[in-house]
């Protein structure tokens, strides 16, 4: 996975609340055995409305997406994630996330980014003309008119987003650990295996 | 040397000398610990190593794999050249997109799936599964069903175990006291590289339901109304645990289906302690252990209650006897009212954005503020899904059926049974006739019209009483609406052709 420490760029003004996976992603699109391509179903739905933000052209290819509470709730489907990613988007601002997606977006390197909804406020006017500046490496959001935002991320996170690491290799070398544990929970509770 | 620790609440208790001897350990002593909740001594259980920076490495015990969110992890795999840990762990199961439809001809052939995608999917796991030496149910086995629906009845979940599963409704299984929740397909790959997860604990919630639920009221119902009053995103963050006398008098089955909604409500997990009804309910079992091996698991799990001065980080309490058959009438799960009322005026919200976001959902609906709920007709049943597909959801909707048709305004009502083992026990007890005779289709196990991967669908701008989990826009279909109700309105519904007060019948 590719490291991250800015993202840089107009965003997207969606703003709405409880925006479940099935409207990041319909199901239809989930009939896939890869992840890529999935952009062109990102939002299908909403894309059926008139006038809707992700079809103005000033937001064409923006990396950032603006949400409201309970972005990403619903379905575990990690296809939301690399349907943002396809679509460009690097990162999410919203007051709350779901934690499987916001856990979702961290293993594909996109940020989901907490602030509070004062701050999305300001970030919506904001984004209808200029772009929008997030660092992680400072953990702040700032525009070109001196808003300076400051989120929180978990240090562990952090780290793995910024260095791109490999959370599957990085487990891997705690095998001596979990063949431990194995060995423990052989010894003290052996009914426990799934009988054939 | 070695040294033994015991602890006040573990198996061995009070043995500990003599288990210390027979594994050759040093006796250390007993150490006394704070009271801890369910969820806390199932965590604690599954450490393998905690870090400074807050995150656990948590071993799973038990790994549920479907057709729609595996294929990429098990490429991740290939990829790496990397194989699975423990594949005794892990139980694949066809459920997503495999049509309700026959699945065998006249003499017992595999019928293909039209939809070259959905076959593909089920190709790719088909495949998996044997290559990396993985247990497998087929689309034909008998035992094939929902994930959610299988795991418990094969006694593959287990009360005190960690289970995950790449599917959001994996929470059930915490009707069985196991701390259960559903993961993406990099978590699936994760799992199934090294059966562990990093994790960070939540925080804990007690939802407390003292008293009895009236007759005509059931689980369902209860769930719907613990989501209306905390909210789509009330738990997020949270492990829930149910507690209170409706638990302790609840089926497994019910507590199945309240379980199964906690993500509804933003948790990812929700559980209820095992007791002589979870004991009961898996003994047995294929999968489950028997013998002096099962003797050694209760002891184990009666020591997993949570203790009694445990502390939760958040706690409500509701009365059973508020609780009404409850109806949804927008595009979330938490937009609930009891079937006696009305669509609610979206001015009457005080959140501004609650409000716009009610008017959407109403638009999307075709609903008019002030419509009694009982005044809303509807065009297709649909009793199935990891929430209601259980053999008592479908005695449940036999129960109203019996004896009566469906309306002339409902096109289509389905039973998808949520098994094989389901669907058999079914037809012994002559439940599929009681559907047949009254209208109903009588279909193959699977998720079915509760997601619509499969050509079970829920054609744009029609309306769907439906037993199972999610009322979003387009989740039944483009442009569907869906309405959630138990198995008994559903079928209460379906004779009515309108939503329908199941106490009144």
């Amino acid at each position: 996975m590719r490291g991250i420490s800015k993202v840089i760029g107009r965003a997207i003004p969606f703003g709405r609340k409880n925006v479940d996976t099935d409207v990041i992603i319909p199901a239809k699109w989930l009939k896939t055995i890869t992840r890529e391509g999935l952009g062109q179903g990102a939002f299908e739905t909403v894309r059926r409305e008139a006038d809707n933000v992700f079809d103005h052209a000033e937001y064409a290819g923006a990396p950032i997406l603006i949400a409201g509470d309970n972005f990403g709730c619903g379905s575990s489907r990690e296809h939301a994630a690399w349907a943002l990613l396809d679509m460009g988007v690097t990162a999410v601002i919203a007051p709350s996330f779901s934690d499987i997606f916001s856990s979702n977006a961290f293993k594909n390197g996109i940020l989901t980014i907490e602030l509070p909804q004062g701050a999305i406020d300001r970030l919506m006017e904001v984004t209808a003309t200029d772009p929008i500046d997030i660092d992680l490496d400072s953990q702040t959001v700032t525009t070109p008119f001196q808003d300076r935002f400051e989120f929180a991320i978990d240090p562990f996170r952090k780290n793995c987003l910024i260095n791109g690491l490999d959370e599957i290799g990085m487990t891997m070398e705690r095998d001596d650990a979990i063949a431990a544990y194995e060995a423990g929970l052989s010894a003290d509770k052996p009914w426990q295996q799934p009988r054939s | 040397m070695q040294l033994g620790v015991h602890m006040g609440q573990c198996v061995y208790w009070p043995m500990c000398i003599l288990d210390c001897q027979l594994r050759g350990l040093r006796y250390y002593g007993v150490m006394t610990i704070r009271p801890r909740t369910l969820y806390e001594k199932i965590w604690d259980a599954h450490v393998v190593e905690q870090r400074d920076d807050g995150t656990a490495l948590i071993y799973i015990d038990r790994h549920l794999v479907h057709e729609v969110t595996s294929p990429q992890a098990f490429e991740g795999l290939r990829l790496a050249g990397r194989t699975v840990r423990r594949p005794d762990l892990t139980l694949a199961v066809p459920d997503h997109n495999v049509p309700t439809t026959p699945r065998v001809d006249a003499d017992g052939r595999p019928i293909p799936i039209a939809d070259p995608d959905s076959a593909a999917q089920l190709a790719a796991l088909e495949r998996n599964a044997p290559a990396f030496g993985i247990r497998y149910i087929r689309a034909t086995d008998r035992e094939q069903g929902i994930v959610h629906v299988v795991g418990p009845e094969q006694g593959f979940t287990l009360p005190g175990t960690t289970l995950v599963c790449g599917d959001s409704h994996t929470a059930a299984h915490g009707a069985l006291g196991a701390l259960a929740f559903g993961i993406g397909t990099s978590e699936v790959e994760h799992v199934l590289a090294t059966q562990t997860l990093l994790l960070k604990r939540s925080r804990s919630m007690e939802i407390r339901v003292e008293g009895a639920l009236a007759p005509g009221v059931t689980p369902k119902d209860l769930i719907l109304h613990i989501i209306g009053h905390i909210g789509a995103a009330g738990g997020t963050g949270h492990v829930i645990e149910y507690r209170g006398q409706v638990f302790a008098d609840m089926s497994i089955e019910g507590r199945l289906t309240v379980s199964n909604m906690s993500i509804e409500a933003g948790a990812r997990a929700g559980l209820i302690a095992p007791d002589d009804k979870t004991f009961a309910y898996l003994k047995g079992r294929p999968m489950a252990p028997q013998g002096a091996d099962w003797d050694a698991a209760v002891a184990y799990w009666r020591t997993l209650a949570t203790d009694e001065d445990a502390v939760f980080d958040s706690s409500i309490t509701i009365d059973a006897a508020d609780v009404e058959p409850t109806v949804t009438w927008g595009t979330s799960p938490e937009d609930v009212v009891a079937i006696g009322g009305t669509v609610p005026d979206p001015q009457n919200f005080a959140d501004p954005s609650k409000q716009a976001a009610a008017q959407k959902s109403l638009d999307y609906m075709g609903l008019r503020a002030g419509t009694k709920m009982t005044d809303i007709p509807v065009e297709h049943i649909f009793i199935g899904s990891c929430t209601n597909s259980r053999i008592e959801d479908l005695r449940a909707a036999a129960d109203i059926v019996r004896g009566r048709t469906m309306a002339d305004n409902v096109k289509s009502a389905l039973i998808v049974p949520g098994s094989g083992l389901v669907k058999h026990q079914a037809e012994r007890e002559g439940l599929d006739h009681i559907f047949v005779e009254a209208g109903f289709e009588w279909r193959e196990p699977g998720c079915s019209a509760c997601l619509g991967m499969n050509p079970d669908k829920v054609p744009a701008g029609e309306r769907c009483a439906s037993t199972s989990n999610r009322n979003f826009v387009g989740r039944q279909g483009p442009g569907a609406r869906t309405h959630l109700v138990s198995p008994a309105m559903a079928a209460a519904a379906a004779v009515t052709g309108r939503l329908t007060d199941v106490r009144e019948l």
